[in-house]
């Protein structure tokens, strides 16, 4: 079965001579849950625009499950839904009406359009604001009308630019459930997102993109498998007022009641607390400084910025 | 996509942009309604009076077929440049262009919205003239494949406009300082016989003249041109405009990066 998507030496000059991309290369498997992530102007919009016929591309090719771009253009449109990082629809339409011409532009009969609004504005929680404009929808609803909208030709490949950009948690939690679903019907989904815990929870695969170029592209364990170390903190039961001598553990004093321990990935946790429980110091819970997957990435970015 | 499917998407877009005049029916239709009744009063009730016959016509009735076809150029072109603009400003134009529609059937839907307009607004100033005067239609063929090709032929003219356009500014010069003056020079309240030979002459170069003494010949029978040529031109005009924004969809001209 031919990729869901791949991508060839893509490249983009823009007029003012800026080089968006340098020659990407990227397959997504039928079925993928993937993360493309990237600092901001990393290259990602740009990517995502060109492969949904928004951008035009400089050199190198495009396909959507074997659907090349530049030969075979409607088929891999049929493949494709986009929702974009921002709102490109129509405030002045009603909700029901901007996902029943949406599928008009695919041809789907206006009844069998109907049914398609309706399952998607149900799923999506916005049934009750169907008749409503556009404009009159808070900024969460306005991401799920988008995601409706996107899903209303049914594609076989979703790509998703930010679509939690500026959610409460609680929609954020429900897209994700929605998402991971979706994905398990068969959809393969395609997601940039600067929420890395969203990325970590979701997806299989991963990509990295920075400076117009492909720095990373592996599954989402093997890349987290490449963390050397973790720094946890600790929030102590008692007080304790100077560093504990550890001598296999490389510990930091926060305040009376914190530490921070960096694990070796070789090291077990049990021994730490342990070492820990030897002197007497109780640790009441523990948690990840930041992010594994944040850590990496910053860690990649930087690593390419400065080789 | 198969036949069946772009008539779907065709139908979608052309609904979808009634569905947009209409429901603003204030803005779109009924200004331009009134507008050309104060035409009717003023430049044939008060007016025409006193210059009495044009060309062996009443001025009434001279008047009615260039007023119609004026509302219908201005209206059809003003639908498809507001409307294409705005959906590149809001970037709903996305919906588009994300989908398999070709962008001949793209460029054919906003068409359709703007004939649909034009008809619309045309057909409600001929109502109004009715109460000013009798209406005959001396060769129904004509006046509706001319009323039509000119309507199919502004909106043409009113998409490219908005391909090119960056602002809101750039949708109001054309129809202000081109359209109009183009128009009133057009023969919509005389007939060019009554310029001096070299305005004729000029006057000849203006396309919107032969639209209206086309459709002015479908009314009442009375035309400056001969029906052939100006046919002739409609269609030239409708062909270039048509292949011109194909070309520019199909580049991206102003819609893609």
């Amino acid at each position: 079965m031919p990729s869901a998507l791949s991508i060839r030496q893509l490249t983009k000059t823009y007029r003012n001579g800026f080089e968006a991309l340098k020659g990407i290369d990227l397959d997504v498997e039928p079925g993928d849950f993937f993360a493309l992530l990237g600092p901001n102007g990393a290259g990602k919009s740009t990517t995502i625009s060109i492969v949904a016929s928004l951008v035009n591309k400089t050199g190198g090719s495009v396909s959507i499950f074997g659907h090349d771009l530049d030969r075979d253009i409607h088929a891999a449109k049929r493949c494709l839904g986009l929702v974009p990082q921002e709102f490109n629809f129509n405030v002045f339409e009603p909700v029901e009406e901007i996902l029943v011409n949406q599928a008009g532009y695919y041809g789907i009969p206006r009844r069998e359009a109907w049914k398609r609004a309706e399952k998607y504005l149900v799923e999506l929680g916005l049934w009750d604001k169907r008749k409503g404009m556009a404009r009159m929808l808070s900024g969460g609803m306005k991401r799920r009308l988008m995601i409706a909208r996107a899903l209303v030709h049914e594609p076989r490949l979703l790509i998703l630019d930010e679509p939690t950009a500026g959610v409460d948690i609680e929609i954020r939690r429900s897209m994700w459930s929605f998402l991971r679903e979706l994905n398990r019907e068969g959809c393969t989904i395609i997601l940039t997102t600067h929420y890395l815990e969203e990325a970590e929870s979701l997806c299989r695969h991963i990509g990295i993109i920075d400076q117009g170029r492909i720095i990373e592209n592996t599954t989402m364990k093997g890349l987290l498998s490449k963390l050397t170390s973790e720094t946890f903190i600790l929030d102590l039961s008692e007080p304790l007022m100077h560093l504990p001598d550890l001598p296999h553990h490389r510990l930091r004093w926060v305040d009376e009641l914190t530490l921070e321990a960096d694990v070796d990935r070789d090291t077990s946790l049990n021994q730490l607390f342990l070492d820990l429980q030897s002197k007497g110091i109780q640790v009441r819970s523990m948690r990840n400084k930041s992010n594994r997957l944040e850590e990496l990435f910053m860690h990649m970015v930087n690593g390419s910025r400065n080789p | 996509m198969n036949a069946h499917a772009q008539w779907i998407a065709f139908k979608t877009i052309v609904l979808k942009e009634i569905l947009r005049f209409s429901r603003i029916w204030i803005q779109t239709i009924l200004p331009p309604m009134i507008t050309t009744s104060l035409y009717f009063i003023i430049f044939g009730g008060l007016i025409g009076g006193r210059i009495g016959e044009m060309e062996g016509i009443r001025y009434m009735d001279f008047i009615v077929p260039g007023l119609i076809m004026m509302a219908v150029i201005t209206n059809a072109y003003s639908n498809v440049v507001s409307s294409f603009y705005s959906s590149k400003f809001q970037r709903h134009l996305e919906e588009m262009l994300v989908s398999p529609v070709p962008n001949y059937l793209i460029i054919l839907g906003f068409v359709g919205g703007g004939v649909a307009r034009g008809l619309a607004v045309g057909a409600g100033v001929t109502l109004v003239s009715m109460f000013f005067s009798p209406l005959t239609i001396h060769d129904p063929l004509v006046a509706v494949t001319v009323v039509l090709l000119t309507a199919v032929l502004f909106s043409l003219a009113g998409l490219i406009n908005g391909v090119f356009a960056r602002s809101f500014d750039d949708i109001s010069i054309v129809p202000t300082f081109v359209l109009t003056p183009l128009t009133y020079l057009g023969g919509v309240f005389y007939s060019i016989s009554l310029l001096p030979g070299f305005w004729q002459d000029v006057s000849l170069l203006n396309p919107i003249l032969y639209m209206i003494n086309a459709f002015r010949y479908g009314f009442i029978g009375l035309s400056d041109m001969g029906l052939a040529l100006s046919y002739g031109i409609i269609l030239g005009f409708v062909a270039a405009l048509f292949l011109t924004a194909l070309y520019l969809l199909d580049r991206g001209v102003g819609i893609r990066n």
